[in-house]
């Protein structure tokens, strides 16, 4: 195939291709290295790749093919990696200075379940500092630019995952989702973001931000990839506690078969002020083509939706608080030289090794647990959480998804929230109460801004009902397919 | 924005084990908080009787069956380590009773 | 000036005897190669998640049946947040608010008048036990430190009990009595020299009659029996003074130099400490199956002392055999297998398993015994040879070699005397008969207590005429023969 076409394809379309014997496993890893080489300087998506390494894979790759092994319809498709998901002999840096020299000895379920189905690790995406942050601003090592305009972010913690995928420097890739991390890079860079429900993906082997609302998820242009780059991740994991047990519907499957449209529910809270007017304007077109498509729309409430944001920061900064003490300067991080004795290691390191985000992040989850406070802070921040929880599960009664805005606005500008947190929190409002829920998610593309940024929808399903979510989100996809491409 | 909390930024700084410049507590000491005001919101709401919820889902930790697996060679688990001896991690003088 | 008693509630640490550790398949083990014990969970690496250890588990619920704890339907588990370099992730998984044993009592043993004779016996109340990861070693130099995880994850115990103890005795007695029970039952081995049972004790001193307790002194890592004795006895002797003096005594921790044999502050940075506790988000509860909880019951050995309980009411066994039987699971299970191989005299199987075999064991190892595993004289070997005595085929003089042979060899008591030619032979009549003439003429007195009813009397006479027959004779033919002559004469 030509660079251009392989470049255009979807993933699907791709390991298509490579079954017909069209293309390679070499050609397509070729193609999205040099296209990583000419367009990654102005886009920044990447923190790391190794070619060699790249190409050794799609080697190996071509080689099975030729011997005739039975081999997964995605073998040696390049998959582009949040640089928070261990493969051993990769990189592991979370984009953050504690972690620059480390190499993982290990590789995680996520990254075993790829490698099983022959998918090519292709190079470390860049992303918030332990995936705390909206904006990718907040890596140490290198700021990531939104493909259509890179004066704008691309989103976070996961924009160097919406990003590479954005400028098709890989087809589809891997992101982490802990309170929108996925779905709001996706709307921001006009890709589909998926983020699963809470369990059905192993977390072992993903950097823990905070435990009960993280997910892995997957990254693509078209819902059919995503659904089919979920099947490989999903799966109960022994390795994982909260991993869940039960038997989970292929989505790829479940996707092409044959269902009637069913009831969105708006929720109210979702549509009030600060709201901008391009992005309602999109929303609406969005409800008017479901409804033309027969799906019966549904305004509902969800009345704890304001307090969504504060009980998510609580809970994710006293769990992330506890999680980074790991990162100490003893065991394998960056260890700074200016330590007189092992205390002053742990001051010393971390102060150096950690960005600001992190810092505040983990001083702010020290104060919701210490003595004193933790009942006022964490204990009733998790009673809210059941309440928001409730919210849902009181919803899904009546509709069999929720579709909201994905973001308040379009890609802001880079540096325009950066050193006010609040607003910054802010910009995850929609996607929040989702991770507390643990619930899936799907952001969609449906359209342009009159500034030339993708505007994006959420899809909101029940648990472990993705496949049934995809399908409305491929419903709307066939209708609307969303073609346009940032010039680069 | 309603009260703003005291925030103790040095005991905070200490229990975290971060060494913060003097600009980094007046800055981080004002945003905690602005956001700790912010949080004020959820002391409002009535909890009584409400289960806190540490999980998505009613489950249950899995039981591993207690048989040994192969460790790893000292070289694995230290290949990250920043300083090592006689297969072990080295640290500076451990003042006691830290 | 008042007198004083001494308040004391300890915390124990026991390693449970596991194969993997608490929340990784990484073995457990003592002595291996540094940092050869771990895993990428062993080393807190990023990504890496606990699983529990349904053995360790286990465990903790046979410490809760054997001590009588309520077993709680739900465990849950809690980080306990500090930076130490011996802590992989810098937070230790606990079980703050739902332990795996809740309640509880130990009976414990004082020491008696004598080694022979038994000592007071008291309930020594719990509060709980809860389930944590054991941390790395340290090993300091004098410009830095080394830090092995070998043993950081390994499944331990924290035994909290009431502030039930009076006195350093207790104390000891508790631990023994802890150690007994859970060695007898193979949940820990309790070897503190190898660190699987650390105490950390809390003692406050308050005037007899007063209600309230006073401020405590917390005592860490009181490493073996005699450092906790003397920390205990120190302590309590210090604060009686302090109050003797007018003072009064502050609530810190305090650490025991066992080479000063004295306790000193710690007080240094104690302010800091806020463990920040949270429910573990990495694991669920934990609702263990009642089913598997009655299961383990049944699987329990019978508790220390009452097992010496009934050995004394049923076998007529004097303290000087319960006391090193039962006391010593090892030695209760061969007694038990010689037991059931040869019941009829549980008396003399006793003292050969107390004493020979004990003193055999000695012999065999320079410092302390020959292990258990190591002992060739098998439990049925000794119980068939007690029966060649009872049978009159062979004499207690001449069996003292023969066990040692078989100690020796591993080898049957009847093969041996095979060997060797060993027979208690058919006494000439008239020999025998001779011998017992000359030995109640020798003690008229013991004659005539016999005559008056005194059965045991006889035995005096036993004595002589073994010897006479150089250990030969068959006593309970030396019986009958100087029952006859007596009541004759």
């Amino acid at each position: 195939m030509e660079p251009e076409s392989i470049l255009q394809a979807s993933a699907f379309d791709l390991g298509k291709a490579l079954h017909k014997g069209e293309t390679t496993s070499r050609e397509i890893c070729s193609a999205f290295l040099d296209r990583v080489e000419a367009v990654d300087g102005r886009v920044g998506a990447f923190l790391s790749i190794e070619p060699e390494r790249v190409l050794a894979a799609a080697d190996a790759s071509d080689a099975r093919r030729a011997a005739g092994e039975e081999l997964s319809p995605l073998d040696g498709l390049p998959v582009g990696i949040k640089d928070v998901i261990a493969i051993e002999g990769e990189p592991l840096t979370c984009a953050s200075r504690i972690l620059e020299q480390f190499k993982s000895p290990y590789t995680g379920m996520v990254g075993n379940k790829l490698l099983a189905a022959g998918l090519i690790p292709f190079g470390r995406l860049n992303m918030d500092e332990f995936a705390m942050g909206s904006s990718t601003e907040n890596s140490a090592f290198k700021k990531t630019g939104n493909p259509w305009n890179t004066d704008h972010a691309p989103g976070g913690s996961s924009g160097g995952s919406a990003a590479a995928v954005a400028a098709r420097e890989c087809p589809w890739s891997l992101g982490s989702d802990t309170g929108g991390s996925i779905r709001q890079p996706a709307a921001f860079c006009g890709v589909v973001g998926l983020k699963p429900t809470y369990g059905r993906v192993s977390r072992f082997g993903l950097v823990a931000f905070a435990s009960s609302l993280d997910q892995i998820g997957p990254m693509g242009r078209s819902v059919e990839d995503v659904a089919a780059l979920l099947d490989v991740i999903s799966g109960h994991d022994p390795m994982d506690s909260t991993s869940w047990a039960g038997e989970l519907e292929p989505a790829s499957v479940q996707l092409h078969m044959p269902h009637e449209p069913g009831t969105l529910g708006l929720p109210k809270e979702y549509f009030g002020e600060g709201i901008d007017a391009e992005v309602r304007e999109h929303l609406e077109k969005v409800i008017k083509a479901y409804e033309g498509l027969g799906y019966t729309i549904k305004e509902i409430s969800l009345p704890h939706t304001e307090l969504a944001v504060p009980t998510y920061y609580i809970i994710a900064t006293a769990e992330a608080s506890s999680n980074l003490s790991r990162y100490d300067g003893v065991r394998y991080t960056h260890r700074s030289d200016k330590a007189a004795d092992a205390v002053d290691l742990y001051y010393q390191s971390r102060g150096e090794g950690f960005g600001a985000e992190v810092k505040r992040r983990v001083i702010l989850g020290s104060y919701v647990l210490s003595s004193g406070y933790y009942d006022a802070y964490y204990k009733r921040a998790q009673q809210v959480r059941t309440l928001i929880r409730d919210d849902f599960l009181k919803a899904f009664k009546e509709v069999d998804a929720i579709l909201t805005p994905t973001t308040p606005t379009p890609a802001f500008r880079i540096g325009e929230k950066i050193d006010d947190p609040i607003s910054m929190y802010l910009a995850d409002i929609f996607t929040i109460s989702v991770n507390l829920a643990g619930l899936p998610g799907l952001s969609m593309p449906c359209g342009l801004s009159s500034k030339g940024l993708p505007i994006g929808f959420q899809l909101i399903g029940q648990p472990f009902a993705e496949g049934a979510l995809l399908q409305t989100g491929l419903a709307y996809e066939t209708d609307h397919p969303f073609t346009a491409e940032p010039e680069l | 924005m309603q009260e703003r909390p005291e925030v103790d930024i040095e005991k905070l700084a200490m229990l975290a084990r971060i060494q913060l410049t003097e600009e980094e507590k007046a800055a981080y000491g004002s945003q905690l908080a602005d956001i700790l005001g912010f949080f004020q919101k959820l002391q409002e709401v009535d909890v009584t009787g409400i289960q806190p919820m540490a999980h998505p889902f009613e489950a249950e930790a899995p039981l591993r069956d207690d048989v040994a697996g192969t460790p790893w060679a000292p070289e694995r688990s230290l290949s990250n380590a920043p300083a090592s001896r006689e297969d072990q991690v080295v640290v500076p003088k451990v003042v006691e009773d830290a | 000036m008042p007198e004083y008693e001494a308040v004391i509630g300890l915390e124990v640490h026991v390693q449970l005897k596991t194969a993997s550790k608490m929340f990784t398949d990484a073995p457990t083990g003592f002595g291996q190669p540094p940092n050869s014990l771990t895993n990428a969970v062993v080393m807190g690496l990023p990504g890496t998640l606990p699983v529990l250890n349904k053995g360790a588990i286990e465990q903790a619920i046979k410490f809760g049946l054997i001590f009588g704890s309520e077993i709680p339907d739900v465990f849950q588990w809690d980080r306990k947040n500090y930076f130490y370099p011996d802590s992989p992730k810098n937070y230790q998984l606990t079980q703050m608010d739902a332990p795996v044993c809740v309640g509880g009592e130990v009976e414990i043993e004082l020491a008696g008048p004598s080694r022979n004779q038994a000592g007071e016996h008291k309930v020594i109340h719990l509060d709980h036990a809860h389930l944590e990861e054991d941390v790395g070693k340290l090993t300091h130099f004098t410009k830095d430190s080394l830090v092995d995880y070998n043993r950081a994850g390994t499944p331990l115990l924290e035994i909290v009990t009431k502030p039930d103890l009076h006195s350093a005795e207790e104390a000891v007695a508790l631990l023994q009595s802890i150690r007994m029970h859970l060695m007898s039952a193979g949940v820990s081995d309790c070897d503190m020299e190898k660190g699987q049972m650390r105490c950390d004790a809390n003692v406050s001193v308050r005037p007899i009659g007063q209600e309230a307790l006073n401020p405590r002194a917390e005592m860490k890592n009181l490493n073996s029996i005699t450092g906790v004795k003397n920390a205990i006895s120190y302590e309590i002797k210090r604060q009686t003074r302090v109050y003797d003096k007018g003072g009064t005594v502050a609530q810190e921790t305090r650490r025991w130099d066992a080479d000063a044999g004295h306790t000193s502050s710690m007080r240094s940075k104690e302010e800091a400490h806020d463990y920040r506790y949270f429910p573990d988000p990495d694991l669920l509860p934990v609702h263990f199956p009642r089913d598997r909880i009655e299961e383990l019951r049944t699987e329990l050995p019978e508790g220390v002392f009452d097992l010496q309980r009934r050995y004394e009411k049923d076998f007529g066994l004097p303290y000087t055999l319960t006391s090193v039987i039962c006391y010593d699971h090892e030695l209760a299970r061969y007694f038990e297998e010689a037991m059931a191989e040869y019941g009829k005299n549980p008396k003399a199987v006793a003292n050969y398993v107390a004493n020979e075999l004990q003193r055999e064991r000695s012999q065999a190892e320079g410092d302390g015994y020959l292990p258990m595993e190591s002992v060739r004289l098998k439990p049925e070997a000794l119980a068939r040879m007690v029966r060649l005595i009872d049978e009159g085929k062979l004499t207690k003089q001449l069996a003292k070699d023969v066990l040692v042979e078989m100690f020796l060899s591993g080898k049957e008591a009847q093969a041996i005397m095979d060997e060797k030619g060993i027979k208690v032979e058919e006494q000439d009549a008239g020999e025998l008969e001779q011998w017992c003439r000359d030995a109640v003429a020798g003690n008229a007195v013991a004659a005539q207590q016999v005559r008056d009813g005194n059965d045991k009397a006889i035995n005096s006479f036993i004595g002589p005429v073994m010897k006479a027959s150089r250990g030969k004779a068959n006593p309970q033919a030396v019986r009958e023969v100087l029952l006859k002559i007596i009541q004759e004469g």
